[in-house]
């Protein structure tokens, strides 16, 4: 059994999403091979807002708190971006950038992987992340599958740029057309509600470079809510936030936070777990709330 | 002269006469609508259109780099301070749709947005 089937029957996780992508991936038959990574998103720390969120502070040591309760730790933890909330200020910037790096130490999976928002880069063109995090876009390979870390913040245009998308063409020539790839973005590439800004400038073009190959995922963050969608056969799937929930695109006259409701304090919040599986290619996904009701 | 050397000698008068006399083919007049973009407002943010009239938007911005985008008419713009930006377009459909600053600005980025009311 594996933890797809093992999560299902325990009702441990909260909604699967499973879905195949195309068949004959390589020789990934062997079991050992499959693994799970925790994507969080959207922490915003500095945030400040008690009618949407008056646990801001609170919010992101409790997810922290619930990845390191896991029966089983995941292979890495990847956060998508908007690690921190905005400030004009570069210092402000660099402290809070600062505090969220000591507070993710305590993650008992030593393997962990960032990526920045327009939150955290936008305003200084990545400077102050990549003084205390590395470089914003990167590719690293696990198990079997290769990562592509995508950076269409950086730019506070939201490009991706030519040299990045030169990068990204040299590093798909690389690959073969069935390999497993997974592309880790903050902003959707395809466009969402470019109304609200859910959009790439030059997202198409990244997705003209990625379409020929056969098993290509999308995991991003930005719209603070769960979203399923296909480009071709591309998957695209965007994560909850761990500060606040937006409303479905177009679906309110403003893309403004939904209310906190002491009711449900957290709703709307959460992580998930990705099953990266091999035979047949398929990334399950469980999502997994902040606090256990 | 004869008539068909006539009718060639008076066929650019004739022209003439149709782009600016009173037989002009009637164009709708373009109008110029002038925007502030400031953090983080657009100044007036709700415009009104009229559909099948040519506007030209024109924008400034007073203190960073801002963005014009209305995704619902495929038009957008950079909008730099000292450099008026302007954009010309033709409204096409009926009813009120989103614009937004697409260049990320600063806290309040999100909340930058404006209406524009297309009416018969």
């Amino acid at each position: 059994m594996n933890r797809r089937n093992f999560l299902k029957l325990t009702g441990l996780g909260g909604v699967v999403f499973a879905s195949a992508l195309a068949r004959g991936a390589g020789n990934y038959a062997s079991s050992q091979d499959e693994f799970f990574f925790v994507q969080l998103s959207d922490t915003h720390w500095g945030f400040q807002g008690a009618a949407v969120n008056p646990d801001a502070a609170g919010t992101l040591p409790k997810a922290i708190a619930a990845v390191n309760a896991l029966e089983t730790q995941p292979d890495f933890v990847v956060f998508t971006g908007d690690l921190t909330h905005t400030t004009d200020d570069p210092r402000e910037r660099r402290r809070r950038l600062s505090e969220f790096r000591d507070l993710v130490r305590e993650l008992k999976t030593p393997n962990v992987r960032f990526m920045p928002g327009e939150h955290d880069a936008a305003l200084d063109d990545g400077a102050a992340y990549q003084e205390l995090f590395g470089p914003t876009h990167y590719a690293f390979d696990h198990k079997g599958v290769h990562f592509i870390a995508l950076d269409n913040v950086s730019d506070r245009a939201a490009r991706i740029g030519n040299e990045q998308l030169g990068w990204l063409k040299a590093d798909l020539e690389k690959r073969k057309r069935d390999d497993r790839i997974v592309v880790l973005t903050h902003r959707p590439l395809f466009p969402l509600y470019p109304q609200w800004d859910w959009a790439t400038r030059d997202g198409e073009q990244a997705l003209e470079l990625l379409m020929p190959h056969r098993n290509v995922v999308v995991f991003y963050g930005h719209i603070h809510q769960e979203h399923h969608f296909k480009t071709g056969h591309i998957e695209h799937h965007s994560a909850k936030s761990l500060i606040f929930p937006l409303p479905a695109p177009g679906s309110m006259p403003k893309r403004e936070p939904i209310r906190w409701d002491p009711g449900q304090p957290y709703r709307g919040l959460g992580y998930r777990e990705v099953e990266a599986e091999a035979e047949p290619v398929a990334y399950p996904i469980t999502e997994l709330p902040v606090v256990k009701a | 002269m004869s008539p068909q050397r006539r009718r060639l000698l008076l066929a650019p008068v004739a022209a003439a006469l149709a782009m600016s006399g009173p037989w002009a083919l009637a164009q709708p007049e373009e109008r110029v609508v002038r925007i502030a973009a400031r953090k983080f407002v657009y100044l007036p943010h709700e415009i009104t259109l009229k559909k099948g009239v040519p506007v030209v938007l024109e924008f400034t911005a007073e203190d960073v780099v801002m963005g014009f985008n209305a995704p619902d008419f495929n038009v957008r713009a950079d909008i730099v301070p000292g450099q008026p930006a302007r954009v010309r377009f033709t409204p096409d459909k009926l009813g009120e749709f989103t614009y937004l600053c697409d260049i990320f600005c600063g806290d309040g980025h999100e909340s930058m947005t404006g209406q524009l009311r297309v009416v018969a």
